[in-house]
């Protein structure tokens, strides 16, 4: 990181508050340089923002920002460059006037890596000082990655105006960071730096003490060695307890994909190989609803996995109603002729897609509150894992209450447990097997919803997952939703601790050879179903 | 298991089966276009339409017919019209040799553009030499092969994995690689041909990491965080990434959430196009790298034209272009000018015709079929940008591309370093500089 560039964009958040005071006033060198940008030339983009950060525009802030967002767009031939305000207002970026739209020969201007970092390090260098506590730690972890000698002094001048906990805890931390790379600070400094960076205790601690130089004074190794094998055993620690969440947000995935198939093969012993598409279809669901959203209602976008649930629901457990009625029913009983129709049924139904979406990967997005991530200790938590396991839990209990406490609930246990018997007490049992279908196809349809926000949104989709759902039935044991639910956590954990030990490929292997292993021992599952229900 | 069951069924009731078959089969035989008059030329298309790989090579197929129309609309060539003949391998590796022999025997095609798995490549191998056709295959792959009856016009690993590695090494100053492949031939062999060739620049083995998943992985929760450890050793670290097709949106959506940025551990992806892209939220991705020999955003007038052409061929002006499509214009128009320098369809003759054969690419060069049957192509970096594009960082001016030959043998394994095509002179797609010898697939 180039210490001038920093200087420079200091003066710079100088010249915005000056600005403030003073009417703009348009110098030479201000227009050369945003002239630079239309060059298309990665070293005349680094030298505009050399200049505009030294500019007493107050332009050049924005100029700036919209480069790193890319939001700057330039005319090679004109030499004029655009700005796309973050509202959608578009002005000249040299004038500051406004235009009515963007000319097609113009194109985004470029940025490389080396770039971005500059831009980047640079305006995260001028929010030190914000109003934002959570900015102003943002920019004092960034401080701590490039440990950059010169912003020593103003980590200092911030540190002392500081009074938020966290924040001034970020700042002693950059401050050690910087301390620790220091040429000229002492070694009880240094000591002090090696113990508040130990106390970190993460992966950027570790990297930051392992990149020390080897030409240290002996007690500063020796320090520094420590903390290194401190931090290192308390991350394998957290790093068990890393693999075990990984475990259940596996384990929530398979079980999402496998409960529907619970209640058509487990429930109603439909070996049903078109469940993965039922699945494809809830995703597909989804993929429309965004779109409709995102030409009609853009404000409604957060909300549109809510709006999907239940529409994907509908949607697969129609087209599952309407297989149960025209295929299904005549079939049961025959197994191998259920299976067969069923897994041509998952072709036709693919093949229909891609006639009608294309063989491509549709695009759905993550509503903001299901992107990135937050810190549990030192384990990484994705908010999109941690919903789709809450999600799959809750689906879970609402299927148990409900075959458990509604009628229709009741009438499908009895029916699965003794048709004739149901019959004769005045169920309908057609009209249940129907409903019962239904079900299941339109839970694997809400699955369909939660899997596309982890997974590609392609004809494909409900392949991948029908052999995993029916290793976790199986292994359940058939017929049972609590066998499904141990199931799948146990196979997604076991996966998981194996995975860093025998690699990806191998840790599936060994799972699969396990469960035959299991199933040779105990053929009915975890959980079998014992008494009458069994010959049924 | 499954088969068992599956083939139980068969046996029970094979008549139904026979039926059912027979029934099909007249559905289909209705809808197969009437015979060709003799003055056509039949041009084989064997791309997957259906199964795994059709997200991919459908658009291949799409863009041949083009290329066909197009060169129909401007006479054919040699004063005969082209005629399209397209088949479904359906992403079934047996089933390309079977349809390539169809293709070859009974529709008796000049020539075929088709395949895009190494797997499927060598699946059909052995066709095209026995019948003695023509094969151009579009993408980029493993190199270590050169065969008389197939020409290569995607890219050699020294066109795209090693120049990649370059880049990193210069621009980015990587000092730790992730080598991060999907587990079958063309990861495996290009990660083995970059590690020799990081250990010959000096690179530890220490800091070299190498990691494979199946096809189609999902849950890369466990391979991000190791990435994200590795990384943090206090060295510069970058991925290079050879994982292919659908697995790659989950990567990169882990790689999002996880909060590893291109500006900390970039990835450079050997198999991430714009038409990937165009199934992804590119937010959280913005600067990741993609080493190709073709980006749709490159202007040139060309380009421009194909694109414009591509959009009112498909009647959609959304549809992205790509790599290998124009692997197979080039493909396609190399071998249009050299039936017109054999004056022949003949296979024997055009394939001694295309070898010194030019022909401008899209982005400003004119590559050059050499005689161990690769061309010579311009290698890009590309960081991917909002709008699913790619923004050329290297080379500066991407008009001005310097055009590397491929290269079938790799320089940096021990087996195939002394290794040497030549389809003009030698006669040989396997010639040993050493012993002086061809070792098999000669003519």
């Amino acid at each position: 990181m180039p210490a001038n560039v920093l200087a420079c964009l200091r003066t710079l958040a100088f010249a915005i508050v000056l600005a403030a005071f003073a009417l703009p006033a348009f110098a030479g060198p201000f227009e050369d340089a945003v002239g630079k940008f239309a060059n298309d030339e990665f070293s005349d983009t680094e030298e505009a923002v050399d200049t505009l950060a030294t500019s007493s525009n107050p332009l050049a802030y924005g100029i700036v920002s919209a480069l790193q967002d890319g939001r700057l767009s330039a005319d090679s031939e004109s030499k004029k460059v655009y700005l796309t305000q973050p509202d959608g207002k578009i002005i000249d970026a040299a004038t500051g006037a406004p235009v009515d739209s963007i000319p097609d020969s113009a194109s985004v201007v470029r940025l490389n890596n080396k770039l971005r970092r500059h831009v980047e390090a640079a305006l995260g260098g001028l929010t030190l000082q914000s109003p934002d506590a959570a900015v102003r730690i943002q920019a004092a972890q960034s401080v701590f990655k490039t440990h950059d000698e010169t912003m020593l002094p103003a980590i200092d001048s911030a540190l002392a105006k500081e009074t938020n906990k966290g924040a001034k805890l970020a700042f002693n931390e950059a401050r050690a960071a910087i301390l620790l790379f220091k040429e000229d600070a002492t070694d009880a400094e240094k000591l002090e730096a090696i113990a508040t960076i130990k106390s970190r205790g993460d992966q950027e601690a570790l990297a930051l003490l392992t990149g020390l130089t080897g030409d240290q004074p002996p007690a500063i190794a020796r320090a520094a060695a420590s903390a290194t094998s401190s931090i290192q055993n308390n991350l394998a620690m957290w790093s068990m307890a890393q693999n075990a969440w990984y475990g259940l947000s596996l384990g929530s995935v398979l079980l999402l994909a496998a409960i529907g198939l619970a209640i058509t093969f487990g429930v109603m012993g439909v070996i049903n190989m078109a469940h993965g598409e039922m699945v494809m279809l809830g995703a597909y669901t989804t993929f429309v609803v965004q779109n409709i959203i995102r030409t009609s209602y853009p404000a409604l976008f957060d909300y549109s996995l809510l709006i999907a649930v239940p529409l994907a629901f509908i949607v697969a457990g129609a087209i599952g109603v309407l297989i149960e009625r025209t295929i299904i029913r005549f079939l049961y009983g025959r197994p191998l002729e259920t299976l067969l129709a069923t897994w041509g049924l998952s072709l036709v139904l693919q093949q229909a897609v891609r006639t009608m979406f294309g063989p491509t990967n549709q695009e759905v997005g993550n509503p903001s509150w299901m992107s990135g991530a937050f810190q549990l200790g030192q384990i990484t938590i994705t908010y999109n894992r941690l919903w789709i396991l809450c999600f799959t839990l809750a689906v879970f209990v609402i299927l148990l209450a409900m075959l458990r406490f509604t009628a229709l609930g009741l009438e499908m246990r009895a029916v699965t447990q003794n048709r004739r018997m149901a019959a004769s007490m005045g169920i309908a049992t057609s009209r249940v097997d129907a409903l019962t279908f239904g079900l299941g196809s339109g839970i694997a349809g809400i699955a369909g919803v939660a899997l596309s926000q982890i997974d590609n949104v392609s004809p494909n989709l409900g392949q991948s997952y029908i052999i995993d759902s029916f290793m976790v039935v199986v292994f359940g044991g058939v017929g049972n939703l609590w066998g499904t639910l141990v199931g799948a956590f146990t196979l997604g954990i076991a996966n998981k601790f194996l995975e860093p030990v025998a690699g990806a490929v191998l840790g599936k292997i060994a799972i699969l050879v396990l469960i035959i292993l299991f199933i040779q021992k105990r053929p009915r599952g975890l959980f079998a179903l014992k008494g009458r229900a069994v010959e049924a | 298991m499954l088969t068992q069951i599956t083939h139980d069924i068969a046996t029970l009731s094979r008549r139904r089966w026979l039926a059912a078959t027979a029934g099909v089969v007249l559905a289909l035989a209705a809808f197969t276009p009437a015979k060709a008059a003799d003055d056509t030329i039949k041009i084989g298309i064997l791309h997957s339409l259906s199964g795994t790989m059709a997200i991919s090579e459908t658009t291949l197929k799409d863009v041949m017919l083009m290329l066909i129309d197009e060169q129909n609309k401007k006479g054919g060539v040699l004063g005969k019209k082209l005629e399209a003949v397209v088949v479904d391998p359906a992403s079934n590796w047996p089933l390309f040799a079977e349809k390539a022999r169809e293709l070859i025997t009974k529709d008796k095609v000049s020539v075929v553009f088709g395949c895009w798995t190494s797997v499927s490549r060598k699946s059909v191998l052995p066709v095209f030499k026995e019948l003695n056709s023509i094969l151009f295959y579009p993408v980029q792959y493993e190199g270590e092969e050169s065969e008389r009856n197939v020409f290569y016009t995607g890219a050699a690993p020294n066109q795209q994995a090693i120049p990649a590695v370059d880049y990193l090494m210069k621009e980015e100053k990587v000092k730790r690689w992730v080598l991060a492949g999907t587990d079958y031939v063309y990861p495996r062999t290009t990660n083995k041909i970059l590690e020799a060739y990081l250990k010959a620049k000096g690179v530890a083995a220490d800091d070299i990491m190498i990691n494979y998943t199946p096809f189609g992985h999902s849950d890369w929760q466990t391979i991000v965080a190791d990435i994200k450890k590795f990384g943090s050793a206090g060295k510069k670290t970058a991925v290079v990434s050879t994982i292919n097709g659908d697995a790659n949106v989950p990567f990169y959506k882990e790689l999002g959430n996880q909060g590893i940025k291109a500006t900390d551990i970039p990835v450079v992806a050997f198999s991430v196009g714009e038409e990937e892209l165009a199934g992804l939220d590119t937010k959280p991705l913005l600067g990741h790298l993609a080493a190709w020999n073709y980006f749709e955003s490159i202007k040139t007038p060309d380009n421009a034209k194909f694109i414009k052409e591509w959009h009112d061929f498909t009647k959609n002006p959304k549809r992205t272009t790509n790599d290998p499509m124009e692997a197979h214009y080039i493909g396609f128009n190399m071998w249009v000018k050299a039936v017109e320098k054999a004056k022949s369809f003949d296979a024997d003759k055009v394939i001694d015709a295309l070898p010194g054969i030019k022909q401008a690419n899209l982005t400003g060069g004119v590559s050059e079929m050499l005689p161990n049957h690769h061309i010579t192509k311009p290698v890009f970096i590309g960081e991917i940008r909002a709008d699913g594009q790619f923004n050329v960082v290297s080379p500066d001016d991407p008009k001005k591309a310097k055009l590397v030959p491929g290269d079938a043998w790799s320089d940096y394994l021990e087996g195939s370093k002394d290794l040497e095509a030549d389809w003009v002179t030698l006669k040989c797609g396997n010639y040993n500089k050493v012993t002086k010898k061809c070792l098999g697939s000669g003519s």
